[in-house]
This record gives C-alpha cells, sequence and structure tokens, in this order.
C-alpha cells in the first residue's frame, strides 16, 4: 500500500521514532515501551539487552509488527507497520520477517518439514516449489535427516534451529530472535547464536537479537542496545 | 491460504482431538438424521398418499355432462346456442376422445338388475368397468382375478353382495349367475301417443320414447373385490362389476334416460356422464377448459389435490421443525467444540499469526474444520436417516400383514432430500461457526503467544 510506504534509501532496515507502547491495568498506565528511537542498518547484528520486564520483547513485538505502538513511528523496510491494515501486517509478517521464539514455539502435531512448510502455506506458494524451499532451508540448520520427526522427538537445539529455517525459508530481509536460547544450556545456546550469525553473514540478513545474556550478544551482535523501565538507554 | 491448504489442515486438527470431534459430528449427524427420518415420513406418506389418489383415477378424472343438467353451474352452456345444450352424444365422444392429453373417454353405465344365482333372485346394481381401472388400486388383493379381456362375459363382486349370495363368498368363483337387466328398444315416432297413458301427450312436444324389453344375460364370477372400485365417482353404487364393453353393449336401461325422454325426439343416443381420464392430473385445468368451450358441463376434483399439498405442506413443516429440534442441539455442539478449540490452541493461532496468517486465515481455518464436520455429519446423518425410514417401514409391513393388509412404502429419501439434508449440515455448522471463527481470528498475537 503506497500510503503506508517511505521510499527511504537511507539503508536502514528499522526505523523506530518515538516509539511507545502503554498498557493500562484497571487504574495503572504500564509504559512498556516509553518514547523509544532506534535505528536497525540493513544488515547488521543488533543485540536488544535489558532485564526482564525492561520492554525488550515487546518493542520486538513492535519491530515484527505483532503489535500496534500506542504511538510513534515504526518503519520497517521502508513501510510504516503504524499505518498497516492487519491483513497488511500479516503479510509483512509472512513474507518480510521472520521471528524465532524462546519456546519455539513448533506445532506438535506437525513434522519438522510441515512445521518449516507452514510459512510457505501461508504465502500460497505452489506445492511443486514447497519442497525445496523446505530441503533447502533445512540442510541449512543441519536438519535434513530429521525432517519427518515431529518436535518432541528432538532435542531444544533441534527444536531451536528447525525455528529459524521456519524463520527463513520465506526469504526475509529482517530476523527477530526472543531470547532464542533462554531454553537452552549455555553451549547448545552459542551454537544457536553462531548459526545466526552464520544467517546474518551469508544471507545478509538484518539480526535482531533480544536477549539477556550479555557475553553471548557481545560475542555475536555488531552492536548492542540497553533497554530499561522501557527505555532505551545506550545503543 | 489455497482451498486444498485450508482443508487439510482443518482435517488434520479435527483428527487430533478425535474422540471430541467425532462425537461433534455424531451429534450433527443425529440431528440431520431426525429431520432426513422425519421429512422422509412425510414424503413417503404424501407419495403413498398421491400415488394412491392417482392411482384411483379420480385426480387425472373429469366428469362432463350436457350443459343443462349442471344446473348452469359455472356457466358452461353452449355459448353458440344459448338455448339449447349440446348433446352429448357418440360424436362429442370422438371429439373430446380427439383432445390433447385425453387417455380415454367413456360412458358411466350403471343400471339396476336382478341377479339369479341358485334359484335365488337378488335385486342389486351392476356398473360397467374400464380396463384400466384395474391399475386403480381398487382390485388390489381381491379374491380372483380381474376381467380376462374388456368383452368377456364375467363379472366382479363386491363383498358385500358376494356375501348374499354365499356363505362363504370365494366359493362363488367360478361360477355362472344371470343377470337379469331392462335393454331400451327405441320407439318409432308414430308410436307416441298411443297406449295406456294416463297423463296428456304434449302438444307442442313431437312423441318419442322407448320401450322396456326384459333380457338375461350369463356372467361368470371371476372375482370378489374388497374395496368400492367406483369410489367417489359413483353414482348409484354398483355391487356388480362387467367390463364396460359388455355393459354398453347390453343397451341396458338406465336411471338417467328418462331425462332424455324428457329432452325431446333425438336420432342418436345421448350420453348422461362421460368420464375422461387425462395422462396427469397436472393436465386437468387445460382439458377441462377445452371440454368446456365444447360447450359441456365439466367436474373434476383437482381441488382437492390441492387442498391435500396444502396439508402435507404443512404436514412436512411441523414433522421438518420436530426434527429441527435435534439439529438445534447439534449446533450448539459444533459452538461448544470449537469453542473449546480456540481455548486448548490459543498458542497456536498466536504462532500462525506469527508467521502470517491474517485474520481471515485463521477465520477461514476454523470455519473449514466446522464445515467438515457438517459435511462429514451430513452423510452419517442422511445414511441413518434413511435407515431409520426403512426401519419404520418394515416395522408398519410387520404390522400390516399381520392384519392381512398389503405393504406399503411410508418413508422415502429423495435425492433432493438427501443433497438438502448434507448442504443444511454443511450451512448449520458454517453458521455455528461464525462466533468461534471470528472469536480465533480476533485473538492479539502477542496474547496468544503468551498462552501457556
Amino acid at each position: 500500500m503506497m500510503g503506508a510506504t517511505l521510499q527511504a534509501r537511507d539503508g536502514f532496515a528499522i526505523r523506530a521514532e518515538n516509539v511507545s507502547r502503554h498498557f493500562q491495568m484497571g487504574q495503572t498506565l504500564i509504559r512498556a515501551v516509553d518514547e523509544v528511537t532506534l535505528s536497525v542498518r540493513k544488515g547488521e547484528f543488533v543485540g536488544l539487552l535489558g532485564s526482564s520486564g525492561s520492554g525488550k520483547s515487546t518493542l520486538l513485538n513492535l519491530m515484527a509488527g505483532l503489535d500496534h505502538p500506542t504511538s510513534g513511528t515504526m518503519i520497517a523496510e521502508g513501510r510504516n507497520l503504524a499505518a498497516m491494515s492487519s491483513r497488511e501486517l500479516a503479510r509483512f509478517r509472512n513474507q518480510t520477517v521472520g521471528i524465532v521464539f524462546q519456546a519455539f514455539n513448533l506445532l506438535p502435531r506437525m513434522t519438522l518439514e510441515e512445521n518449516v512448510e507452514l510459512p510457505l502455506r501461508l504465502a500460497e506458494v505452489d506445492r511443486g516449489e514447497r519442497a525445496a524451499r523446505v530441503r533447502e532451508v533445512l540442510e541449512r540448520v543441519h536438519l535434513e535427516k530429521r525432517s519427518t520427526h515431529r518436535p518432541g522427538e528432538l532435542s531444544g537445539g533441534e527444536q531451536q534451529r528447525a525455528a529459524i529455517a521456519r524463520a527463513l525459508v520465506n526469504h526475509p530481509t529482517i530476523l527477530y530472535a526472543d531470547e532464542p536460547t533462554g531454553n537452552l544450556d549455555s553451549a547448545t545456546g552459542g551454537e544457536i547464536l553462531n548459526l545466526l550469525w552464520e544467517i546474518n553473514q551469508t544471507l545478509a540478513a538484518t539480526i535482531v537479537l533480544v536477549t539477556h545474556e550479555q557475553p553471548l550478544a557481545e560475542r555475536f551482535a555488531g552492536r548492542i542496545a540497553f533497554m530499561k523501565d522501557g527505555k532505551l538507554v545506550a545503543a | 491460504m489455497k482451498v486444498r491448504d485450508l482443508t487439510e489442515l482443518a482435517v488434520r486438527n479435527l483428527r487430533e482431538a478425535l474422540l471430541r470431534n467425532t462425537l461433534t459430528t455424531l451429534g450433527i449427524g443425529v440431528g440431520i438424521a431426525s429431520l432426513v427420518a422425519m421429512l422422509s415420513l412425510g414424503v413417503g406418506l404424501q407419495r403413498l398418499a398421491t400415488q394412491r389418489l392417482e392411482r384411483s383415477g379420480l385426480f387425472n378424472a373429469i366428469f362432463v355432462r350436457p350443459a343443462s343438467d349442471f344446473r348452469r353451474m359455472g356457466g358452461g352452456a353452449n355459448p353458440a346456442a344459448p338455448g339449447k345444450p349440446t348433446p352429448l352424444d357418440l360424436k362429442a365422444r370422438q371429439a373430446i376422445a380427439h383432445l390433447a392429453d385425453v387417455q380415454e373417454v367413456y360412458p358411466q353405465i350403471r343400471f339396476p338388475t336382478e341377479i339369479q344365482y341358485a334359484g335365488n333372485s337378488y335385486p342389486t346394481a351392476v356398473a360397467g368397468i374400464p380396463a384400466s381401472d384395474r391399475a386403480s388400486g381398487a382390485f388390489d388383493g381381491m379374491e380372483g382375478r380381474f376381467f380376462s379381456s374388456p368383452t368377456a362375459d364375467e363379472a366382479i363382486l363386491q363383498i358385500g353382495f358376494a356375501q348374499r349370495l354365499a356363505r362363504q363368498p370365494e366359493t362363488l368363483i367360478g361360477k355362472q349367475m344371470v343377470v337379469r337387466y331392462a335393454k331400451r328398444e327405441p320407439l318409432a315416432a308414430t308410436d307416441g301417443g298411443k297406449g295406456p297413458a294416463t297423463g296428456k301427450t304434449s302438444p307442442s312436444a313431437p312423441t318419442a320414447g322407448f320401450s322396456l324389453v326384459l333380457k338375461e344375460k350369463d356372467l361368470q364370477i371371476v372375482g370378489i373385490v374388497k374395496t368400492d372400485p367406483e369410489g367417489f365417482g359413483g353414482f348409484g353404487r354398483g355391487q356388480l362389476f362387467v367390463p364396460l364393453d359388455v355393459a354398453e353393449a347390453l343397451h341396458a336401461t338406465q336411471v338417467t334416460d328418462l331425462r332424455q325422454v324428457l329432452r325431446g325426439p333425438s336420432s342418436v343416443p345421448t350420453y348422461a356422464v362421460l368420464t375422461v381420464r387425462v395422462t396427469s392430473p397436472t393436465r386437468v385445468p387445460t382439458v377441462e377448459a377445452a371440454i368446456k368451450r365444447m360447450g359441456f358441463e365439466t367436474f373434476s376434483l383437482l381441488d382437492t389435490t390441492r387442498n391435500l399439498r396444502l396439508f402435507f405442506t404443512v404436514f412436512d413443516l411441523l414433522l421438518g421443525i420436530f426434527g429441527g429440534l435435534a439439529l438445534v442441539v447439534a449446533t450448539l455442539g459444533i459452538v461448544n467444540t470449537l469453542v473449546m478449540a480456540i481455548l486448548e490452541r490459543r498458542r497456536e493461532i498466536g504462532v500462525l499469526k506469527a508467521l502470517g496468517a491474517a485474520d481471515q486465515d485463521v477465520r477461514q481455518l476454523f470455519f473449514s474444520e466446522a464445515a467438515v464436520m457438517g459435511l462429514l455429519g451430513g452423510f452419517f446423518g442422511t445414511g441413518l436417516g434413511w435407515a431409520i425410514g426403512r426401519a419404520l417401514t418394515f416395522g408398519t409391513d410387520l404390522y400390516l400383514r399381520r392384519r392381512d393388509l398389503p405393504a406399503v412404502n411410508i418413508s422415502f429419501v429423495p435425492w433432493w432430500l438427501a443433497l438438502g439434508a448434507i448442504v443444511f449440515a454443511v450451512a448449520v455448522s458454517l453458521l455455528a461457526g461464525i462466533y468461534p471463527a471470528s472469536r480465533a481470528a480476533r485473538l492479539n498475537p502477542v496474547e496468544a503467544l503468551r498462552y501457556e
């Protein structure tokens, strides 16, 4: 939609300008994200750090188009997410971004390949093309031999790799990872971040990593932003 | 999402909660089955009544009389000559027979008689029966058989009369009897006015009439019928039936002959009443109008058919309402199942939305699940409804057979009922899915993903 498209060629993948997200809890107004301004360049690997309740996941949800800001402008790939309809946002989540969650969020009843195929079904990609694309991403995360397994039959690390494959299958330009190592041991967590770094380097995908593990973030992210009480304190 | 993908996902989701979804589908099935069984009963009974009535020939029959005989009911007098009614003679009979959609035209012949059997004399009335009446259903289950040919010198007795002739009526079959009747012999015009007249001969009217000659005819009894084959059409009911051609050939004096004499001299014999059989009850109005245009009075039972249809429409509606109650319960079952599914699959909905499912996709997915349940329930319910109908027919047949009555098919599932029931099941399921599907589609993905 042209109204929501900003023809910016400024090299930014994401630009949050004075973005706020407030929640009313009874009489109390919770400022989960408060007047945040943050820019992420295309191909950049940014770590978003902060303690629990600092608002980093809320900011990520806003950047991923899962939520609407209360105020401010959120521009991703030149498009103002705040001006998009629910249908346009769904399309944006399907085609432009990939999201990886702490809890993996694979559908337990489906095999790995079926889980990975899901975004392709939603994008109405032809059946003939789907199998090749699923195979390609499963090979990238080294799970091609586990494609017919169900998530319950895999280790935590394998499940997260499968979730990354699912996030990559529609060739997104931005990959959001919300505490992807939160449910993993440190060695497996390291492997997952290594995989994300590889993706950043080889596919030139912009990566925003939300985590509270500063050493890991410092090891892999090119830049680190800190949040505290809904505000960006350092970027 | 594409329809195939939606259907695959819907079937997969339904398989996951197999027991609950099966029970819900069975609920729809039972609801549809009760609806189908009730309506099949309504349709079956309507079909039975219509078939019986149509076979009786009453609804595709038109009774024709000369205009003056009907006291000008309906104003059907000859428009060409208002004062002089068109004679209902052989020429008119042939003209009516040539009208489109007319199957046959025959006179109603009934005359008084004395039967000589086993040395006794029994008064009764003879009626001529056309060969086409064999299929009317009135002769179903009769003792003996129908006439061997339209000109056979054979007789069928009505059970009441047969019982007067013999204590065990079935023993009459194959026996000979003598029918005594008054033959109508035309008089020459010069004969008029002579004889022992007590009244005065009308000076303005040319003299005419006929003499009555006592005749006898041997007939073989071939059957005994329990019903009244003449039904509504009877005027002066007959208890002894002979082939119409045989009755006509006797030239027996009928009560209505008197009217013809009073009407004046006529060179050709006329009929009191002609029965016109039409190919189908739907053609009755057209043929009736054509006969009226020829200058005759007509009478048919078509209005009764209309009333019968009205009755069965109301009857079907009532049966449908009772059958529909079970479906209402089943609909609530679908709503409950889908609402429960939303609660259970809240996180899954969140994941789907995070992966790019639009509200419409989620709505369609839940609709598809409802539709699949409706479709399966519809097929199952239609089959079950049909089986219930068959069971009812079977039970009724047993009951009727014990009472020595012929079997009837009281239940019938026409193709439109089967198809309609399946479409209705899907439509009701989709209707039941509106609220759950909309609720699922409106879920906030962030909140849904937070749900454990």
